[in-house]
């Protein structure tokens, strides 16, 4: 959608945008960020600090954030999204340079008193990217194989330049968002089962190289497969995450142990309890009731960006809602399983529940592009 | 691009097909989540609330024991003790400041370890328990077994701590242990779990440090019951570390402590080297610190006291520390003239006491002049015109080229902290650093070991076991017990007739009655010494200065006046040891080094306190005063027993 076919009558301006948010979604968001800060509440013992405060002073941000981005029009960040994308792969390139090494991986970089991590932008500018992609190329060319391969490229680059950092986490969840993007658009299902036979390629790729001189990960990073594999290997290391999480969530039964009650992320049993683990203290202090409720809410947040995505006639529009959505969903789908003992533990937060600032940012960004589809939908004359 | 209305439609079908596509395999991911939330949390809530509950079997970490060091005899460095700590639960204690008042009654705590204590329980969960106080001694622990009804929540623990037998003697080396801190986790990648034990302690400087993967160990474990509120209701089995292995290092400790205690009084540093392995003897840095108030946690009115020390005893000064060589460094360019073919060695050069160099006057250290010198009576008279003259010749990358290979400006792989490469100034050097190019004054300047050039006392003794070996020796720090072969150095190549020439000249340095050092000679058979003098300049002297009278040593404030040097090697026929001494700012290196380096060259060849026959008649009276004095601050005997067969 170019601005000649920005059709400003049928489209919402000034102040009369406010009518037209998509205020379901912007709740949803709100409810789910309410459980955050309840249980960072709850992992500090009862403190506003050191956790939920800027937690809760973060989000506000990002809701500011979120309408800032929303109240934009659409056809201006579809003709930004070449050039953003561009960017966040220098900056990744950057990092690869210039970045700063921090728990044995690189991932940020500074920039005089800025400190960016590029991995996260570039998941939204990589879905930016190829909505856009798809909005320029002509229909027909969607499933000719130069095409294909051309959005399989801008999806894999970032990937491979995070996977290099190493962030596997983010690596992975930059490649499914783009999958996801390139499915929506409507290219053949002969591309995805290709691409599912070269990914269990890759996997025994980076296994088999394991040991030798141009191992892939880390030494850490394969240890926390086999702990996935069989968490009983080495209950003190790599698996001792994973059985915590087990018996914490567990434990928590039917209506948990109550707030603030939780004996396992208490009593340190839990690492990163207020990151990566934090839906693990949910589920314990406030059971399966609690741990479905915020599977529901999830669960309704990708419903009512469905309904938007289907109800708007800009492509671009429809692919980065799904886009969008679908790395949403992959953030907590990944965490939860993780958590459970289903996925290996990868290090992707619960999405706007875990603390973290960088991540909450470019979701609510994410979620900007979102509402901004929504508003800036053209209506169906009437 | 612009679309049809047809292309449009078709578009919008083709995505919500595909939307909701994805939306149902998402649906059927959440619901597998879902699905498996339900089984473990309602299906398995039994199993697991029992794993969580009643009886929770935890695992803990067990400290490994820590590797021992020892020097080359094998007296121990550094070893572990049993010590009695008394660790205090705050729900046992009720009211924490009552209890604490009472402890203090009982034990030695100052004002800050109770508060320390305080804080570390609020901060805690009632039921951790919290080190009050350590390194108890048997009446303190039974007085706190005796008032046990009056004191809950205190129970009495034992422990291994690390301690360093011979205190401040080999601080520098050995370093210390410490609790580990933020900035050591982080700057590990995928740390050791053994770390996260609380009051665990790793190395944080020295050999201590640089050695840690080697002397740790690996951690043992234990199972253990906890109940819900997690406290531990016994032991049920477990499994005892790894102990970390012993480190042997080349040290010699009585010598380390003889060298040390030479030094007594002064910001000094001296080496002992093996002129034929490059083993390291001795690497005393004084004043020295006490190691083991850094491991109990040092207080922060001594930690001040140490920082504010004008001889700040925290730096390692025979690698750290970084002194212009003076004229220790003139067998290098006597060397580099030699190899450039500038001069036979024979030939003699006039020397009126200055030289006049583009329009510069440099002088001679003696402002008379030495007359006609060659290369031997330039070396023992440490005449500074016959070396601007030679460096002229021969110019800086000559110079540079010899230093390099005798050893200076190069960092040595030794497994203590902040071993520094000293400066062997190049033209790019300057050319990079100061900007500027290089000139011929600098040249001048280097030529007698002062200007840009920088050495540490272990680079310079390095210099001299290679002056006294011709082999290309290595510094060691590090000795392997079982290894029966000493290695074997790379010879230096450096042309007998040059070396001849170069030992001559340090000879007689000590030896010669016009020689700089000639009152540190020795005259004991089989233990002659040579060596060469230095005396570099912190400040510049300026023209004003000069001809206002150049004022005495000895008015200047201490941290102006010039530092003293010596290098010497010994015995004379067959060297064994090589030695280098820097007193900061001790005025003149043949009355205040030579003498430290004698007396230390002496105590390596006798192995102790050397004896009176070995000094010349007329001082022996003025060195057993001194020697006196000396052995009463000598480590007992005791302490340097040998703990290893």
């Amino acid at each position: 959608m170019s601005y000649l076919e920005y059709n400003t009558k049928r489209m919402p301006a000034g102040l009369a945008k406010v009518l037209y948010v998509n205020w379901p979604l912007v709740a949803l968001l709100i409810a789910v960020a309410g459980y955050g800060f309840i249980m960072l509440y709850s992992v500090a013992g009862g403190n506003a600090t050191p956790w939920a405060e800027p937690q809760l002073k973060r989000f506000a941000a990002g809701l500011v954030i979120m309408f800032v981005v929303a109240f934009v029009p659409l056809w201006f960040w579809r003709s930004i999204a070449g050039l953003a994308y561009a960017v966040s792969i220098l900056l990744l390139i950057g990092v690869e340079f210039f970045g700063s090494v921090g728990m044995g991986a690189k991932r940020w970089l500074e920039i005089g008193p800025l400190r960016l991590q590029p991995s996260e932008l570039a998941k939204i500018t990589t879905i930016m990217a190829l909505a856009a992609y798809y909005d320029w190329l002509d229909l027909k060319k969607t499933s000719r194989l130069l095409w294909v391969l051309l959005a399989a490229l801008i999806t894999v680059v970032p990937a491979l330049l995070v996977v290099r950092q190493p962030d596997l986490g983010t690596a992975m969840l930059i490649a499914l968002g783009g999958g996801v993007v390139i499915f929506a658009a409507g290219v053949h299902w002969g591309y995805f089962a290709a691409i599912i036979g070269a990914g269990v390629a890759v996997v025994t790729t980076v296994l088999q190289s394991r040991g030798t001189e141009w191992q892939i990960l880390k030494d850490y990073q394969y240890r926390r497969i086999d702990a996935f594999l069989d968490p009983t290997l080495d209950p003190l290391g790599a698996g001792y995450h994973i059985n915590q999480s087990m018996i914490a969530l567990g434990s928590g039964g039917w209506s948990g142990r109550g707030f603030m009650e939780g004996t396992q992320a208490r009593l340190n049993f839990l690492p990163e309890k207020h990151t990566d683990f934090i839906f693990t203290t949910l589920a314990e202090e406030f059971g399966f009731v609690g741990a479905s409720s915020l599977l529901l809410l999830y669960m309704l947040i990708m419903g009512v960006c469905l309904l938007s995505a289907l109800n708007t006639t800009s492509r671009f529009g429809a692919l980065l809602i799904t886009g969008v959505t679908g790395t949403f969903f992959l953030y907590f789908a990944v965490n939860m399983a993780m958590v459970m003992g289903l996925a290996p533990v990868v290090g992707v937060p619960l999405p706007l529940v875990s603390y973290g600032g960088s991540a909450m940012i470019v979701l609510m960004v994410g979620f900007g592009l979102v509402q901004s589809a929504h508003i800036h939908r053209a209506r169906l004359p009437s | 691009m612009k679309r049809t209305e047809r292309e449009k439609e078709f578009s919008q079908r083709v995505i919500s097909r595909r939307g909701l596509l994805l939306g149902s395999v998402q649906l059927g991911i959440a619901g597998t989540l879902l699905w498996r939330l339900r089984d473990m949390q309602l299906n398995q809530a039994e199993q697991f609330h029992l794993l969580a509950e009643e009886n929770r079997i935890n695992l803990r970490l067990l400290p490994p024991v820590r590797g021992l060091i020892f020097d080359r005899n094998g007296v121990l460095l550094a070893g572990n003790e049993q010590n009695y700590r008394v660790v205090m639960k705050r729900d046992d204690a009720g009211d924490i400041d009552l209890v604490l008042s009472r402890l203090a009654q009982l034990i030695p705590l100052s004002e800050d370890d109770i508060e320390r204590a305080r804080r570390d329980m609020l901060r805690n969960r009632p039921f951790v328990p919290v080190t009050v106080a350590e390194r108890l001694n048997w009446d303190e622990i039974s007085r706190i077994a005796a008032n046990a009804p009056a004191l809950p929540g205190v129970t009495p623990e034992m422990g291994l701590s690390r301690y360093y037998p011979l205190y401040e003697d080999t601080a520098h080396v050995v370093g210390y242990v410490g609790p580990v801190s933020e900035r050591d986790l982080e700057a590990l990648e995928a740390p050791d779990p053994v770390l996260m034990i609380p009051r665990f302690q790793i190395g944080k400087s020295g050999v201590e440090r640089m050695q840690e993967d080697t002397l740790r160990g690996r951690a043992g474990s234990q199972r253990v019951e906890v109940n819900a509120v997690g406290r531990v209701m016994r032991e049920l089995d477990r499994v005892e570390g790894t102990p970390g292995d012993n480190v042997h290092l080349t040290i010699d400790a009585k010598l380390q402590n003889y060298a040390l205690e030479r030094l007594h009084g002064q910001s000094a540093a001296a080496v002992v080297m093996d002129v034929d392995t490059g083993d390291i003897l001795a690497l005393a840095s004084g004043p020295s610190f006490d190691p083991n108030l850094f491991v109990r946690g040092i207080s922060s009115t001594d930690f001040r006291g140490l920082l504010d020390n004008e001889f700040r005893p925290l730096v390692n000064k025979t690698v750290q520390g970084l002194y212009p060589p003076g004229s220790t460094f003139k067998m290098v360019t006597a060397l580099a003239a030699l190899e450039a073919a500038a001069t036979d060695g024979q030939e003699t050069v006039f020397c009126p006491g200055h030289m006049d160099i583009a329009g510069h006057r440099f002088h001679c250290w003696r402002r008379g002049g030495h007359g006609r010198v060659g290369m031997v009576a330039a070396l023992a008279q440490s005449c500074d015109v016959y070396f601007y003259e030679m460096s002229q010749r021969c110019g800086i990358d000559k110079i540079n080229e010899m230093s390099t290979r005798l050893g200076l400006g190069i960092r040595y792989d030794l497994p203590i902290t902040s071993v520094s490469a000293g400066l062997n100034p190049t033209r790019e050097w300057k050319q990079r650093n100061r900007n500027a190019d290089w000139r011929i004054g600098d040249t001048i300047n280097a030529s007698i070991g002062q200007g840009y050039v920088l050495t540490t006392p272990l680079q310079l003794a390095v210099m001299t076991a290679r002056l006294a070996s011709n082999k290309a020796v290595l510094p060691r720090l590090l000795r392997d017990p079982l290894e029966r072969a000493e290695r074997e150095m790379a010879s230096l190549d450096l042309r007998p007739e040059w070396l001849r020439l170069i030992r001559r000249g340090m000879v007689d340095t000590v030896n010669h009655q016009r020689g700089t050092a000639y009152s540190s000679r020795v005259v004991a058979d089989g233990q002659m010494m040579a060596g060469k003098t230095g005396t570099s300049q912190v400040f510049s002297i300026t023209r004003a200065e000069r001809e206002a009278g150049i004022r005495r040593q000895e008015d200047l404030p201490w941290n102006r006046r010039n530092h003293a040097l010596f290098v010497d090697y010994a015995p004379v026929d067959n060297p064994r040891f090589a030695v280098a001494v820097v007193v900061e700012h001790g005025m003149g290196g043949s009355s205040a080094a030579a003498p430290i380096g004698r007396d230390i060259t002496l105590a390596a060849l006798n192995g102790g306190v050397p004896p009176l026959s070995a000094y010349p008649a007329p001082q022996r009276n003025r060195i057993r005063a001194e020697q006196i004095e000396l052995e009463e601050r000598l480590r007992a005997p005791e302490a340097m027993r040998v703990s290893r067969a």
